[in-house]
């Protein structure tokens, strides 16, 4: 099983290659809607690719609330 | 594939039938060719479904009634980026819920549920096979309009999602019915019951989608799988359809009545208004 921030690494990484922005202008604790620029329907694209890519299930209620990466990597971790 | 908007012009001329067609709004569009209806939906942001839309589809399915004996299979998809259909328009719900009298809007909203399920059940029981070629968002009336179909082909990056019920109100153009039908009464509870969406990976486990397909390839394999549809008897074929998807008209009677009884109260103005008026950043997330 992958480490917590090996998980956020993996994050960002799919991030910036779905939105297509360096790798480098996404920080693990920044508002994710804010440096990206996303809609509702853009996050939800994003989490349909994080869900086929660490094969887990993420109900869209447990990211109510959630805007960091890092955040984001816990509730992913939660379910590997 | 032949020609096809050639092949489309031959045969009106020689049978005054419509085989393609595309109203002034253009909400949408048809053609067929070789057999196969493909019905494109392209109104932004997401189809959603409005009067306009749905005068469109009613045209479309008339249309439909005439070409079916020409066709063995029918493809619905979308021509949209962000996906096949975002479901109902909330923003005119909003402003018939707000511009009429209560016992108007309740009217209003009963005679147009009564028109978009004469559509989906002439979809759901033509005699051809039908195929909701999906990719992204699929939520609410858009879930609807594809359960209707015989088959679901589902782009991986697909999303389903039934979020009626934050909004004081359950699904209204036939959702729960078919997907009772089709689905054990366990998925279908915590479908409705959670508003969650699920991805094409989950749908196809719990038996919703029959094929996941990679990004981009849903119309691709939609169209194949059509083709292979054409090499069977087309009587064979109907009776079949005819004898493992009855239609639940009880059922979805019901739903209708359902519907407007929950549609009369405030909280679901309150509902509407929160959703229309929102600024939140993820106004679709249950």
């Amino acid at each position: 099983m992958p480490t917590a921030e090996q998980t956020l690494n993996e994050i960002l990484t799919l991030a910036a290659a779905h939105f297509k922005v360096p790798r480098e202008k996404l920080s693990p604790d920044e508002d994710f809607f804010k440096t990206l620029g996303i809609d509702s329907l853009q996050t939800l694209d994003l989490l349909t690719k994080l869900e086929n890519h660490f094969h887990v299930e993420l109900p869209d209620y447990e990211l109510q609330g959630v805007s960091d990466f890092r955040t984001l990597a816990g509730k992913i971790q939660a379910r590997l | 594939m032949l020609e096809t908007t050639k092949d489309a012009k031959v045969h009106e001329r020689e049978s005054g039938m419509q085989l393609a067609g595309q109203s002034a709004e253009s909400a949408l569009s048809w053609k067929l060719a070789d057999g196969v209806i493909e019905l494109a939906l392209h109104r932004g942001p997401c189809n959603e479904l409005g009067s306009a839309s749905l005068e469109e589809l009613e045209k479309f399915t008339t249309a439909l009634q005439l070409m079916q004996e020409q066709a063995h299979a029918l493809i619905i998809y979308s021509e949209l980026k962000p996906g096949f259909c975002a479901g109902a328009d909330l923003h005119e719900l909003y402003r018939r819920s707000e511009t009429m009298d209560k016992t108007e809007a309740v009217k209003g909203v009963r005679d147009f549920l009564e028109r978009i399920h004469r559509v989906l059940n002439l979809i759901d029981a033509a005699p051809l096979t039908t195929i909701a070629a999906v990719h992204g968002v699929t939520f609410g009336g858009g879930f609807e309009l594809a359960l209707a179909c015989d088959l679901i082909i589902a782009d991986k990056m697909a999303r389903f999602c039934f979020p009626e019920l934050r909004l004081g109100l359950i699904p209204g153009f036939g959702g729960i019915p078919r997907l009772k039908r089709d689905l054990g009464n366990g998925v279908v509870r915590d479908l409705l019951l959670t508003g969650r969406s699920i991805n094409a990976t989950k749908a196809q486990q719990i038996g919703l989608v029959s094929q996941v397909v990679g990004e981009g390839e849903a119309l691709r394999a939609a169209r194949a799988t059509a083709a292979q549809l054409g090499k069977f008897d087309r009587a064979t074929a109907v009776a079949a359809k005819k004898f493992i998807k009855p239609i639940p008209y009880e059922e979805l009677r019901r739903e209708i009545d359902i519907f407007c009884e929950l549609f009369a109260r405030p909280a679901v103005q309150l509902g509407l208004r929160k959703f229309v008026e929102s600024t939140d950043a993820l106004p679709y997330l249950p």
